[in-house]
């Protein structure tokens, strides 16, 4: 190190002691995400007393394909959120961002062949777009108010890798809105149905991986 | 013992000890040298790597938890902060060439050193010389005039990056052109 640089580290170090302030420990990543999902299920539940057509749920989780789907949405929708909270912290592995993932890939599955076979049941009117476009913008309505919550709470840690805290956040939001969806669905799903209910929750995490990225990148 | 002892000022801290976080900052300095060491070779990166650290320990560490081991909150920092710089100066070189004669005008040396263009000419190449961050914080807040919250928009920097940097390079900036 050259004087000249050891002075100026020293000057900094001066200049960051001075503005020490206390600060107050953030609570533990996991108790943070439970409280976030906990208010989260709260505002659904009573979307979902309101105003969901639960006899209709019923009969469809009767199915137990789709039972495990819904599972699965759930499942990935709580994980992704948990590794967000613990991925916004420096000194966590990367390895937690897989944590969403066989949740995640057991609910591709479901959804590819629920879609395939609702293709070989009804030939090509299984392409028939039905209500979709409303299922999308559930999906992206739903996930806007939730994924702004998620980022101002993940915003706290100041992560040093933006990135892939905002996907898994989105991904995290875009899941429990598919989720939440589910209790809404009060039709026969078309092949194009299912398959939006992922291009949707595709579409939350680029768009919002992209706005959080930039947003906590800003710090 | 070490790690105990490190773990215990950043408590401290947290809650507010300037005289165990300035002394903490202090005896870190060695240890996150030593990991920007591993990825880059120039000093001057090494220390820019290491005031970038100390600046985001800083704004991170409220997200310290004393039960958890301090060497690796602080390792995982400087590893990332040495990878962001690696990234910055792909980026950099993938749309930029370095050229001593771009600040001349005529082939002749003598020529560019005619009336006031030669101290213009002398800083165009000092800063020309600067390393990358402090060169970038000369151009946008000094030469572009743009404030320091656009030069951060611009950079992608924190704004106290750039001041850190923009006081690094005046002083480098001097000493160079007084001592010609």
């Amino acid at each position: 190190m050259t004087e000249r640089t050891r002075k100026s580290t020293e000057r900094l170090i001066e200049h960051l002691a001075s503005e020490a302030v206390p600060v107050r420990r953030l609570p533990a990543p996991a108790l943070r995400a439970s409280l976030f999902l906990l208010s989260a299920a709260a505002l659904a539940a009573l979307g979902i007393l309101l105003f969901a057509k639960l006899p209709m749920f019923e009969r469809r989780i009767a199915d137990p394909k789709l039972a495990i789907e819904v599972a699965a949405t759930l499942a990935t929708g709580i994980l992704a959120v948990l590794a967000a909270f613990e991925l916004s912290l420096p000194d966590r592995s990367a390895r937690w961002a897989l944590l969403p993932v066989p949740t995640l890939v057991l609910w591709i599955a479901c959804s590819g062949y629920s879609c395939w076979r609702h293709l070989v049941v009804h030939g090509p009117d299984g392409w028939a777009i039905g209500e979709s476009a409303q299922c999308f913008r559930f999906i992206l309505v739903l996930s806007l108010p939730l994924g702004a919550a998620l980022l101002l709470l993940l915003r706290r840690a100041r992560p040093i890798a933006p990135v892939r805290v905002a996907a898994l956040g989105a991904l995290g939001v875009a899941a429990l809105a598919a989720f939440v969806l589910q209790f809404f669905h009060p039709f026969d799903v078309t092949f194009m149905d299912l398959a939006i209910h992922l291009v949707a929750v595709g579409l939350v995490v680029l768009v919002a991986s992209g706005v959080e990225a930039l947003a906590l990148r800003r710090d | 013992m070490k790690e105990q002892r490190w773990s215990r000022l950043m408590a401290a801290a947290q809650e507010g000890d300037r005289a165990a976080y300035d002394r903490l900052l202090r005896e870190t300095v060695p240890f996150i040298r030593a990991i920007a060491a591993r990825r880059h070779s120039s000093e001057d990166r090494i220390d820019d790597v290491v005031q970038d650290v100390l600046l985001t320990v800083h704004r991170v560490r409220h997200t310290y938890d004393p039960e958890r081991p301090f060497e690796r909150w602080l390792a995982a920092i400087a590893e990332r902060r040495s990878i962001d710089l690696l990234r910055r100066r792909a980026r950099r070189a993938a749309v930029e060439t370095s050229d001593q004669r771009t600040y001349e005008t005529f082939p002749d040396a003598g020529a560019n050193r005619e009336g006031e263009t030669l101290a213009r000419d002398e800083l165009s190449r000092a800063i020309a010389t600067l390393p990358p961050g402090q060169r970038e914080a000369i151009e946008l807040l000094k030469l572009r005039e743009l404030s320091l919250k656009e030069a951060a928009r611009t950079s992608g920097r924190s704004i106290a990056a750039l001041k850190v940097n923009v006081h690094r390079a005046i002083k480098a900036l001097k000493a160079r052109l007084e001592g010609r």
